[in-house]
């Protein structure tokens, strides 16, 4: 797989060094928003002002051009390098949790097991503890640096403040209904690791990669807790991308975002829509299976009383009946959940990122027309400065307004390449959504057969105790 | 549903021409036949129209027919409970009151959500309510109807004269419901009475080892019959839920496809429409528990009652036996009205013995019908359950084969 292509300066620095700890660290702080043609962030080629400062400030738009890497071409080459990864395979899976600590301090930390063939990690297969924060940091890292250019990223589970206090405050002895709550947030930690390992770019990123493999604990992501400081500006500068969402009306040439943004708003809706009636379902066999085990019982104390011998018989054979299909209600509310109404959820969840993607654009299209009023502004101080005679004034202008063409060319560039990257990405989006819902829907329904046959075996067991009152 | 509930009316009424009497000679006696013809729901009331037909001399015409409310059912029911003739014989439970407030409650709710469905939704979900309606209309007459016939056929209760009023008579019988006075006074009567039972079965010991097991057996066991038939509601009741939200889905994955340009929208399409049969099937199997297992958990409910109360009359009339006894003692002691004391003793004796033995019987009759209806329902249950199963592996089987060609 490397043999097409030079080696990138990373793969030899990383063998090489032993104490990777400092180097890793750097690329994640510093690395680009921007990728070169080779897809792979490099991270000790350029070494420009961190990222995420701008990010975190109002961004201003005159500095912007200057922040902006290389935007991203694609190049044929980066195709074939796509096709030849085809065979490679990243398997991530996160298999247990364990609560470390008590008390306020405590927290759940996740065990992460990966298999790979991939050259660009150091084993085969290795595993690492982190903790939620770390998913989030990850998260926003990957944010920071590719939703500039148009990709769709993976959104992280929710947080929840409930389920936290519940971690926190429950002892050994009450495990119950905490670790309910953790177990649904493993399993989809994991499919979220699994949608970022499987995007082409993401995987291979170093950020991704040194959550995957750096056994060391990650540097605590205090800024995806609520109540920081950067908390709280991540907070103002949400609000203020609202408004600019709701205020912002941008002019759409391109017939085919007109299409798809109504395609994803009407997604949107129905989507949630289906996954609340889901939620419904859940919680109304939950509710069947509580009645049918509180029946069970009753017939149960029945057969009990019943004087008639083989009558009795049939009676406490009907509440055993009873008790085995309360199982298999209970098992159904469950696969109702996690196979349906969870996959409903992640998909709305990531049709949030794919509007967070195209609200990129569109700011990206802002700044274009921003400075595209700047630079019609300075040519009309060159022309009156020219015309009055001031040369030197004149030629600072002229200065200016180069400047600005450049600017001005920088940022169409930039939003071409974001219509082209979001026009990829959403079919990859599509490709993926098709083969999601297929393959979920198919096992559902199987489970459903499932539950069907074993209802038959419990019912033909109790036909003939029926038949055999005499 | 269709079939369900005519069984029901069939069981019970199968329960009705049992042998077991020594009186009933001729099984297919078709001397009087009564049945609902017709039943009219009008706001509050249900009015029944109570169909007989009959080769008795006692009855004016062959055939005829009057309209009749819940009221004068429980008015019946009540005339056959106060008479000392019957004291020993089990009277059939009186039909429960016609309850469309479950259903007109759900009715309400749809439409004041109509805004937030889809048209093709409202419509679904208007007619499995209505579906509903129909059949809890429809079981309530057979209700009213099993109680009649249970009359009807009973060799004693057929000849009674307010039964036969209330078949012939075309008037309104007058009974109008009873006005809050006569309400709490009935509960004050009802209470007292129970109290009276309670009394009666911890004072009055029985000399008779029969009696006093069925005693102790029917208490636990109606208790527990209430039970098992709250429960089995719940548990039905939560069923047909669970059958209602695959209409959403269903809804929701239609709708999901027509947005959709994709190859996932032939296959939504199908997986809505395996939802929608698979809620009918659902459903069935809801209603089917209903009927099978709640329906005759109910019933057996309020005759295990009426044979509690068979009971205590023949308690109370033991104790009558007993004063009887004393009095009779008392008279010979002093020597005075010894004849009339001796008088009311044979009297009291002798019906203290003949509700003995006709309470024996009758007690014996209801086990053998308890037991038989049970196992009819429960095998029916079974039954209806397998088949409702495979249908729905049948359907998924389909789809999944369907879906996995594409």
């Amino acid at each position: 797989m490397a043999d097409g292509r030079e080696p990138p300066p990373l793969f030899e620095v990383d063998i090489d060094k032993q104490d990777d700890a400092e180097d890793l660290f750097s690329s994640a702080v510093e690395d680009q928003v921007g990728l070169d043609g080779n897809e792979l962030p490099n991270a000790f080629d350029n070494v420009s002002t961190s990222p995420k400062l701008y990010l975190q400030e109002s961004p201003s738009v005159e500095n912007l051009p200057s922040e902006v890497s290389a935007p991203v071409v694609k190049t044929s080459s980066l195709e074939e390098m796509e096709k030849e990864r085809e065979d490679q395979f990243l398997d991530v899976s996160v298999t247990e949790w364990q609560k470390v600590g008590e008390g306020m301090g405590a927290y759940v930390a996740y065990k992460i097991v990966t298999y790979t063939n991939m050259p660009l990690f150091h084993n085969r297969n290795f595993t690492v503890m982190r903790r939620f924060s770390d998913f989030l940091g990850l998260h926003d890292k990957l944010s920071e640096k590719y939703l500039r250019t148009g990709r769709i990223i993976p959104p992280a589970p929710e947080k929840s403040v409930v389920g936290m206090t519940k971690i926190k405050m429950s002892n050994q002895a009450e495990q119950g209904s905490s670790a309910d709550f953790v177990e649904k947030r493993r399993a989809s930690l994991e499919r979220y690791l699994n949608r970022t390992a499987s995007h082409p770019v993401l995987k291979v990123d170093p950020d991704f990669r040194e959550f995957l493999e750096a056994d060391m604990e990650l540097p605590k992501a205090t800024n995806t807790s609520a109540l920081s400081g950067a908390g709280m500006m991540r907070f103002l500068n949400k609000v203020g991308e609202t408004v600019n969402k709701i205020t912002y009306k941008m002019e759409e040439s391109d017939p085919w975002f007109e299409e798809k943004t109504q395609q994803v708003e009407n997604l949107d809706i129905q989507l949630r829509k289906l996954h609340a009636s889901v939620e419904t379902l859940v919680l109304h066999r939950k509710e069947l299976a509580m009645f049918t085990a509180a029946f069970a019982r009753s017939a149960a104390t029945l057969s009990n009383c019943e004087e008639h011998t083989s009558l009795s018989r049939a009676l406490a054979q009907l509440a055993e009946v009873e008790d085995k299909v309360e199982t298999l209600h209970n098992d159904q509310a469950n696969a109702d959940f996690s196979v349906l109404c969870e996959l409903l959820k992640d998909y709305v969840a990531l049709i949030g990122a794919i509007k967070e993607v195209f609200h990129e654009r569109v700011k990206i299209y802002q700044n274009w027309q921003h400075s595209q009023q700047m630079l019609n502004k300075k040519r009309e101080l060159k022309a009156k400065l020219e015309l009055s005679g001031k040369a030197e004034k004149g030629s600072l202008a002229g200065m200016e307004v180069i400047e600005w063409e450049a600017k001005v060319e920088r940022c169409q560039e930039e939003f071409d390449n974001i219509t082209k990257m979001i026009k990829k990405e959403m079919e990859r989006f599509e490709v993926n959504r098709v083969k999601d819902f297929k393959s979920i829907i198919i096992q559902y329904l199987e489970n459903l057969m499932t539950q069907q046959q074993q209802l038959i075996k419990y019912w033909e067991a109790f036909l003939p105790e029926a038949k055999a009152i005499a | 549903m269709m079939d369900g509930l005519d069984d029901t009316a069939d069981i019970l009424n199968d329960d009705v021409r049992k042998p077991g009497r020594s009186e009933t000679v001729d099984l297919t006696d078709n001397s009087l036949m009564v049945d609902i013809s017709d039943a009219l729901s009008e706001k509050d009331k249900v009015k029944f129209t109570v169909h007989t037909k009959t080769t008795l001399p006692e009855f004016q015409k062959p055939e005829f027919l009057v309209v009749r409310q819940h009221e004068e059912f429980v008015w019946l029911h009540d005339r056959f409970e106060e008479n000392e003739d019957y004291a020993g014989y089990i009277i059939p439970p009186a039909p429960p009151r016609p309850d469309f407030d479950a259903s007109r409650e759900k009715l309400q709710k749809l439409g004041e959500g109509e805004g937030t469905m889809t048209k093709e939704e409202f419509n679904k979900m208007k007619q499995e309510l209505e579906a509903e309606y129909l059949a809890t209309f429809k079981k309530t007459v057979a209700m009213h109807e099993v109680f009649l016939c249970r009359l009807a056929n009973h060799p004693v209760f057929r000849n009674d004269h307010n039964f036969r009023v209330f078949l012939e008579y075309d008037q309104d019988l007058c009974v109008r419901g009873k006005n809050k006075m006569e309400v709490i006074g009935g509960l004050m009567k009802s209470l007292t009475k129970t109290t009276d039972e309670f009394l009666l079965s911890a004072t009055v010991k029985d000399v008779n080892d029969f009696f006093e097991q069925e005693k102790n057996f029917l208490i636990d066991y109606h208790n527990h019959l209430k039970d098992a038939t709250a429960k089995a509601d719940r548990m039905t009741k939560r069923h047909k839920d669970v059958a209602d939200c695959y209409i959403k889905i269903s809804t929701g994955l239609v709708q999901l496809s027509t947005i959709d340009n994709s190859d996932l929208e032939k296959f939504l399409t199908k997986v809505a429409e395996t939802f929608e049969k698979a809620r009918k099937i659902e459903g069935r199997v809801a209603s089917d528990e209903d009927l099978k297992l709640s329906d005759t958990l109910r019933y057996y409910m309020r005759d295990s009652f009426a044979a509690k109360r068979l009971l205590y009359r023949r308690l109370r009339c033991l104790v009558n036996y007993e004063n009887a006894n004393r009095n009779l003692e008392k008279a010979r002691a002093k020597n005075k009205d010894v004849h009339a004391a001796e008088l009311a003793q044979q009297q009291a004796c002798e019906k203290f013995e003949q509700m003995s033995d006709k309470g024996k019987e009758e007690l014996m009759d209801f086990k053998t019908r308890r037991v038989a209806a049970f196992r009819k329902n429960l095998v029916d249950l079974a039954e209806l359950e397998l088949k409702h199963a495979k249908a729905q592996v049948q359907l998924f089987k389909n789809c999944l084969a369907s879906l996995r060609d594409e």
